[in-house]
């Protein structure tokens, strides 16, 4: 068992790789109630296409999140019942990349990992099941059609790649889940959910020998193949298509703009670039940036406005967004703004405050158990240290940042979405 | 260590929530105010104007620079309804001396700031400026418009209307559009005065400095904190549901329908209809979501609310406009077993542990426990979550039946698609 010390964020990580191939991590938290455990899978939204005993498979669409929600259904019933019954609070994500399972509870913390355990590994599914899913999802997805802000972001990774599974709803469509049956679901299970692409995170008072012996005890002895996976040709770097508009019941323009950015491989140094280009987009468009003030005095954005930098598997953009009665003119301010910054660097007082309020964000998201259980996932399967993160602050330098918006922040990487209200009310208070 | 609350200043209290295991310390200033119709707008605004500028940070910029200077310090501004209570002031949350790389002191300049939030605004000829009152009022505005952007949201707020209309609980947390209109800067700024000396300050801090220097730090802040005739908040009071129930249907361009109803509890046995609702629709493993949700697939999401201070319990459902009839008779179907005491073995211990572990797991996070203690003061309770948490344990099947059988349906919201 390897431990390791921070410090610099009073925090220390215990660490251990099964014989199976399963890395467990525990962050020890004193003081706390509540423990926290976190089983993931390495295995998200963009995982279409991969390559499964020598042949080259296609998924539909939704898949990865459809075998979320059907995870829970065991033999016996439903593991959420049976961690409900215990006062833990069960629940369950995919995200592009990974998809997550976890509970929080205060009582019963190990009987809870080991129904957790067991669920995530063992899979059960009918063709009933499966049929009356469809149902649920299906709901689901017609829910997050209404939602202004799921569109504008679905629009906005259509415009910016042509090919990459960036642009495809970690949902699915109504009629891309209906190509799901329970033998594909077994099959991704089967290539997916293996000790080696997964991980385990504890965090609170939690005993890491109690917690490897319950691992080797429910789950698989040896892990699968390693199945390569397929997100398409490296694109270039220019939007696919550069303005999409489309209308809903929306009371305001609601918009984003985004930025192609190339891809971040993995390793070590992809938090540093992370830092680099959320700093970037600090410095430029943050809440304390000049930039912000003008466009909020000028009502040409309000509270909801809001960038950052995302790194997806294969794919990079920066962005930023809000509701605004213009979004254009948003938009042509963010590049001249950028164009400025460029030409004449940024005020080295300012540059200071800035890191200094985006190291004090990273550091209070450290109350947050999930954030640091899904941050020690996403560094174990991208291979970084996420709470290496105050020596990154240390090394970054003005001229980072400058780099990240001169290449980034331009007009040719630029794609704009906008969703407008319908000319007429049809419910109005 | 436990928590303290005392009067520091004529009308103004602390709540001290000491606790050494976080990497923040949390600052909360709240001015309580009654909720209602015509003012409150006005008090929605206030907080907004006064997050532009002081007088030694006058803008947005300088502002920001402040709390960028310590460590990224967030001070947000917050508008809350608890029961018929409406609460204004700011939270600030900034990361606790341990973690200070330079080894700076940051309690007492978050303090100073709030203090400097709600009592130095920048003004010119005694009033606010007026680009700053227009803007937020375009905001307020707006953000008054944007709740009908989220259905769900707009579904539960206009059962509320509807079925509170005569009381300030029908009162939404920002007041309406029409009376937001009307404000200006000078009568903004008048409004103000009279809030800041007549209103009961609450103050609240969790985090590892000790009680001394948070006093010391808070009266130093809000010691130009005018103090006048303090205005009473009054209790919120509990109705009866009409003989027949209401039913109101509206249409919008929507995929999905809403559905949202309205009952009132007339038992005060507290504990025990917190139980009811989590049985009948409180949790992921309650009757209406294994139910009505997974077993019958009516709907996507099922869930109820006990407002315990209102005596009034609500559904919030989202449903295919097809299924109307049958989701709302099925989720009273799902209430009459809970009135009948119709339910496994298993339920009841479910739906006590999840209220109890999220009782226990308050303390574990600073934002829950200020919303905790400003909910029980603006709602004049004193209970603490370990003494809810005895209350609730004590709780029999017979007390839940008893209290489920005065729960009656007042009013029906449905927002339907267009067929």
């Amino acid at each position: 068992m390897e431990k390791l010390s921070y410090p610099r964020l009073g925090e220390t990580v215990l660490r251990h790789t099964l014989p199976n191939g399963l890395p467990v991590m525990v962050v020890p938290k004193k003081g706390f109630a509540r423990q926290y455990a976190l089983f993931a899978t390495r295995y998200g939204g963009m995982d279409l296409r991969f390559e499964l005993d020598g042949k080259l498979q296609d998924t539909p669409a939704g898949i990865a999140h459809f075998l979320e929600h059907k995870m829970f259904d065991t033999q016996e019933g439903n593991a959420l019942q049976e961690l409900a019954q215990n006062g833990a609070e069960p629940n369950a994500f995919t995200s592009n990349a990974i998809t997550v399972y976890y509970f929080d509870s205060t009582d019963h913390f190990y009987d809870n990992l080991k129904i957790l355990l067991s669920f995530v590994s063992i899979p059960y599914f009918t063709e009933e099941s499966v049929a009356k899913e469809q149902g649920i999802i299906g709901q689901e997805i017609g829910m997050i059609e209404d939602n202004p802000d799921w569109q504008v972001y679905r629009q906005l990774m259509e415009a910016l790649y042509e090919k990459s599974p960036a642009r495809v709803s970690v949902a699915g469509s109504v009629e891309s889940i209906s190509r799901i049956t329970a033998q594909t679901l077994y099959d991704c299970h089967k290539a997916f959910y293996t000790p080696s692409n997964m991980c385990l995170v504890l965090v609170g008072d939690v005993d890491m020998d109690r917690v490897l012996n319950l691992a080797q005890e429910i789950l698989p002895a040896q892990s699968g193949e390693e199945i390569p996976r397929d997100y398409g040709e490296e694109e270039s770097l220019t939007p696919c298509r550069t303005l999409a508009e489309s209308t809903m019941e929306v009371s305001m323009p609601t918009f984003l703009s985004g930025f192609k950015c190339a891809p971040v491989p993995e390793g070590p140094d992809r938090l540093r670039r992370q830092i680099v280009g959320s700093l970037a987009c600090d410095a430029l468009m943050g809440e304390s940036s000049p930039l912000y003030a003008r466009l909020y005095s000028q009502g040409l954005v309000n509270g909801s406005f809001a960038s950052s930098f995302d790194v997806l598997p294969g794919v990079s953009y920066a962005y930023a967004g809000g509701d605004s009665k213009d979004p254009q003119a948003v938009t042509q301010a963010i590049l001249s703004e950028a164009r400025r910054l460029v030409s004449e660097g940024l005020d080295e007082d300012y540059y200071q405050r800035i890191c200094r309020a985006n190291f004090g964000t990273a550091l209070k998201a450290l109350n947050s158990f999930e954030a640091v259980a899904v941050s020690m996932a996403e560094g174990c399967f991208e291979g970084f240290d996420p709470y290496g993160f105050p020596e990154i602050y240390d090394s970054i330098t003005q001229q980072d940042l400058l780099d990240f918006i001169a290449e980034n922040i331009c007009e040719s990487r630029m794609a704009l979405s906008v969703i407008r209200p319908k000319e007429e009310a049809t419910c109005t208070q | 260590m436990h928590e303290t609350r005392t009067e520091i200043m004529p009308n103004v209290y602390l709540t001290y929530l000491p606790a050494g295991k976080f990497k923040t310390g949390l600052l909360s200033a709240q001015l309580l105010t009654p909720l209602r119709r015509e003012t409150a707008s006005a008090n929605a605004l206030l907080p907004a104007v006064l997050h532009r500028g002081t007088m030694r940070c006058p803008d947005m910029e300088q502002l920001s620079a402040a709390m960028d200077r310590l460590y990224g310090a967030q001070v947000d501004y917050t508008v809350r309804k608890k029961g018929e209570t409406q609460c204004i002031g700011f939270t600030a949350s900034f990361i606790d001396d341990a973690f200070v790389p330079g080894g700076e002191r940051l309690l007492e300049p978050a303090a100073e700031l709030l203090g400097e939030l709600l009592l130095d605004p920048v003004t010119r000829g005694g009033r606010f400026l007026s680009e700053y009152v227009e803007s937020e009022k375009s905001n307020l505005i707006d953000a008054i418009r944007a709740v009908r952007n989220d259905k769900r949201e707009w579904a539960d707020l206009r059962l509320l209307q509807e079925m509170c209309a005569d009381e300030p609980y029908g009162v939404r947390r920002l007041g309406d559009e029409e009376s937001a209109r009307k404000l200006h800067n000078r009568s903004l700024y008048q409004h103000s005065q009279k809030l800041m000396e007549s209103s009961r300050l609450e103050l609240f801090y969790c985090g590892s400095a000790g009680e001394q220097r948070v006093r010391d730090a808070l009266l130093e802040a809000f010691s130009t904190l005018p103090r006048g005739v303090a205005t009473e908040l009054e209790m919120p009071r509990t109705y009866a549901a009409p003989s027949q129930p209401r039913f109101v249907t509206e249409q919008m361009d929507v995929t999905q329908g809403k559905l949202a109803m309205g009952f009132r509890c007339a038992s005060r046995d507290v504990p025990a209809m917190i139980l009811v609702n989590l049985l009948f629709g409180g949790s992921s493993n309650s009757k209406l979501f294994l139910n009505v949700r997974e077993k019958l697939s009516l709907c996507y999401y099922a869930s109820s609310q006990y407002a315990r201070s209102k005596g009034i319990l609500t559904v919030s459902s989202g449903i295919e406009t097809r299924d109307y009839d049958r989701a709302l008779e099925e989720i009273l179907r799902q209430l009459k077993a809970v009135q009948d005491g119709d339910w496994e073995d298993w339920e009841l211990p479910g739906a006590r542990n999840t209220i109890l572990s999220s009782l226990r797991a308050m303390p574990d996070s600073q934002r829950a426990m200020e919303n905790w203690y400003l909910g029980q003061t603006a709602t004049g309770q004193e209970e603490t979550p370990e003494e809810l948490a005895l209350a609730l344990q004590a709780v029999t099947p017979e007390r839940i039946c008893a209290a489920a059988q005065t729960v009656q349906l007042d009013t029906v919201y449905f927002l339907k698609g267009k067929e």
